[in-house]
């Protein structure tokens, strides 16, 4: 947290130091760039927007394939990926899109041309060959299987790569399309592949809706499963399956090298934004539309740039936005926890010194001056002011002027806040003189920072332990908790008038 | 005539082709609280996993009330190590407890209003049912093992295997779940506690099975917490056996 203070104050400085210099170097990038832009504009605009509508009035035959495919991919994508992030099995999906490469150039061998079918049982055998060929690493040697799933993921795209350049290189190999399968090309889609990707899509939402129960307890803990007596085996497969022909069957579209991203991102944006298995299918479905369909989009309008690396790209845009604004494990609702518990503790400081300069007159008069209180802070007055504010805008203080010297006074509720800060410091470092058998001179510190965490329970418990202290490790006086509360009640009854009173009796 | 629990005869389970329980022929009678203690590596969890057929058993049998595992199953309730799973798994605590229903469901079932009843009220029972909706990795280690209990309760087994139900547990949590389960012996259920402690196995079981590869020894506390076996079962007698287990393994590369 200091150094994130740091930094704004650092930054504040470079902006005071070097204002002209870089003004004029960005207004000369800034004209440049509109320049540049304008030229560009005059001869393209129009074809951008008439490609947009293009593409989302769906008239062309290329674009509805396109789209469907895209939108079927995001959902088996989506849902298979979440169940290979939440069982940690990121790497295998990765390997499995790899493996699959071989098979796809074997199949276009033997079937003699791009048929969809060849190439997708092809493409599934060479996956189950890798996965096998990495268990049995795993099974018979003592590597490990990390090692086993990088070998085998290099090795068949090796093996895959090899195969490509001679077909390419075979008479018929230029019109192939086979380079389509490396990155992807959505607007490449046949009718039939679409119909595959449809199947598989289908075939996910059925099944993962009939058996949604056993593949939630199989992910969560297998041996629990097994102890049902549910065939916990059959169902892993049945997973692994899905997810073998969900990698085959977007291969055309995503691209070997990519396809295990579009599982593993948009299931993992998802997982920052709930704590529910079913919600986070749903939203990386979602997730997974949006990421295809957005992808496909910005391909057409590239002149078919692939479409692997388009949709990729939009579905790390959609995971930065979770990253950052997931309400529970966003970065920026964690700053922002983080910056109200640092004004909060900063606040309850300037309580406890209050309670300090008070504790030094005695407890006489109810004010305190803000000289003794900017003294007692080591600080200017100016500084202990804007701290004085603070506590005024939370609404537990009140500042006034009297004989032309400003005093603060703090209303019933932070008077209690105050003498309970004091109360769990001195506790605090009385349990671990006492109980914890530290040297007294040692448990400032660590007060400092537990005095802001005790819970009242805690505090209850201490108290007993303690057997009720009245002194701390320095002779001081500590407000006990029955204390606190019986003048609450009483200051609410009696002493309207005073508006609050010493905690010790 | 009672029924028997829990028979295994001859079960012998190996890892890798490395023994890990030689032989054990064992018959748990109805409503014992049976500790089942001995040093590590002595292959305590792996008898229950393979009790359930977790880990494949590579010899031997096991019944469970006079039948095969597969179709007891629905009367046998669990409790695995809580380390077993990631807390971090995107499920509350509620959809934990619902699985100890899955098994009552069959293959299609929905989860009822009246499943939904049965696991609140489990939760209660272990002092969760405030923490219901709470995502499962802000639990406390008490808390979380509370939470196992109840889904294993929810369950409603005749027979119970757990896997050391008192690791990582504060003392109020360990109090708690020795008198649930005193309470679930009372009402005629069978109860098999994987524990590692000595001195607290000695007042917490009715019966001990003492383990250290072999089965050493099974029966009521008082006869089998003696000088003897406890020695038989932690001393150096049975090295042997884990050394013979790894020559086995060098021999099978």
């Amino acid at each position: 947290m200091k150094l994130g203070f740091g930094y704004g104050v650092s930054h504040q400085l470079t902006r005071v130091k070097s204002p002209r210099y870089l003004l004029v170097l960005l207004s000369i990038l800034f004209f440049s760039a509109t320049a540049e832009a304008a030229r560009i504009s005059d001869l393209e605009e129009t074809n951008v927007w008439e490609q947009m509508f293009r593409f989302f009035s769906m008239r062309d035959d290329v674009v509805r394939t396109a789209l469907l495919g895209s939108v079927f991919l995001g959902v088996s994508c989506g849902l298979l990926g979440s169940f290979i992030v939440v069982r940690k099995l990121s790497l295998f999906g990765d390997t499995l899109s790899h493996a699959v490469l071989p098979g796809v150039a074997i199949g276009y061998l033997v079937a003699g041309q791009k048929d969809p079918f060849a190439i997708f049982f092809g493409a599934t055998l060479a996956g189950i060959l890798g996965t096998v060929m990495v268990n049995l690493i795993k099974k018979t040697t003592h590597i490990k299987e990390d090692s086993s799933l990088g070998m085998v993921l290099a090795g068949f795209y090796g093996v895959g790569i090899v195969l490509m350049n001679r077909i390419q290189k075979l008479p018929t190999g230029t019109q192939s399309g086979l380079d389509k399968f490396l990155f992807g090309q959505a607007a490449a889609l046949s009718a039939t592949e679409v119909w595959m990707i449809a199947g598989v899509a289908a075939a996910s939402i059925v099944l993962v809706l009939l058996f949604y129960r056993q593949f939630l307890v199989g992910s969560f803990d297998i041996g629990f499963a097994r102890s049902l007596g549910l065939p916990a085996g059959l169902f892993h497969y049945l997973l692994m399956m899905l997810l073998a022909f969900t990698v085959v069957v977007s291969l055309q579209a995503v691209g070997a090298v990519l396809v295990s991203a579009m599982l593993v991102i948009p299931a993992a944006s998802a997982y920052l934004l709930t704590d529910r298995m079913h919600r986070m299918l749903i939203i990386a479905s979602g997730f997974g539309i949006f990421s295809g369909v957005l992808g496909a989009f910005f391909s057409f309008l590239g002149n078919s740039l692939p479409t692997g690396p388009l949709m990729v790209l939009a579905s790390s845009a959609v995971f930065t936005l979770s990253f950052f604004f997931s309400p529970k494990h966003g970065l920026v609702s964690r700053w922002r926890k983080r910056r109200s518990g640092q004004i909060r503790i900063e606040n309850e400081n300037t309580l406890k010194a209050i309670y300090q300069v008070r504790e030094s007159y005695g407890f006489a008069g109810e004010g305190v001056k803000v000289k003794d209180l900017a003294i007692r802070m080591n600080e200017t007055s100016d500084e202990t002011l804007r701290r004085l504010q603070k506590l005024r805008a939370v609404g537990v203080c009140d500042l006034k002027e009297i004989e032309g010297k400003p005093f603060a006074f703090l209303n019933p509720e932070g008077w209690l806040r105050a003498c309970a800060v004091v109360r769990n410091h001195r506790l605090w470092e009385l349990y671990l003189t006492n109980q914890a058998e530290y040297e007294p001179d040692h448990v400032h510190d660590d007060a400092e920072i537990i005095e802001h965490v005790l819970g009242e329970e805690t505090v209850r418990r201490l108290e007993r332990l303690l057997d009720y202290p009245v002194e701390d490790p320095h002779g001081k006086l500590i407000p006990s908790l029955a204390d606190l509360q019986r003048s609450l009640t009483q200051g609410g009854l009696d002493e309207k008038t005073t508006g609050y009173r010493m905690p010790n009796r | 005539m009672q029924e028997i629990p829990l028979e295994t005869h001859d079960l012998t389970v190996a890892y890798d082709k490395r023994p890990v329980l030689y032989g054990v022929d064992v018959q748990v009678p109805e409503g014992k609280l049976v500790g089942i203690v001995g040093p590590n590596g002595a292959g305590k969890s792996t008898l229950i996993k393979a009790i359930m057929g977790i880990v494949p058993a590579t010899g031997g049998w096991v019944k469970v009330f006079g039948d095969s595992f597969a179709k007891g199953a629905k009367r046998v309730g669990y409790v695995p190590q809580r380390e077993s799973v990631d807390w971090d798994f995107p499920v509350n605590v509620m959809d934990v407890v619902l699985m100890g229903r899955y098994g009552k469901l069959g293959l299609m079932g929905r989860v009822r209003k009246s499943d939904r009843e049965i696991a609140e009220a489990c939760l209660d029972k272990v002092g969760m049912l405030p923490y219901a909706k709470r995502q499962i990795s802000n639990l406390s280690g008490g808390q979380q093992q509370r939470v196992f209990l109840a889904r294993a309760l929810a369950q409603e087994s005749d027979l119970y295997l757990m896997d050391e139900p008192f690791v990582g547990v504060d003392a109020a949590t360990e109090a708690a779940i020795i008198e649930l389960l005193r309470e679930l012996k009372d009402r005629g259920k069978t109860i098999l506690v994987v524990h590692h402690d000595l001195p607290t196995a000695q007042t917490y079981f009715d019966m001990l099975m003492l383990l250290n590869m072999r089965l050493v020894a099974f029966g009521p506390t008082k006869e089998v917490f003696t000088q003897e076996l406890l020695q038989k079962t932690y001393g150096g007698r049975l090295t042997i056996l884990s050394e013979v287990a790894n020559t086995v393994l060098k021999e099978s590369k």
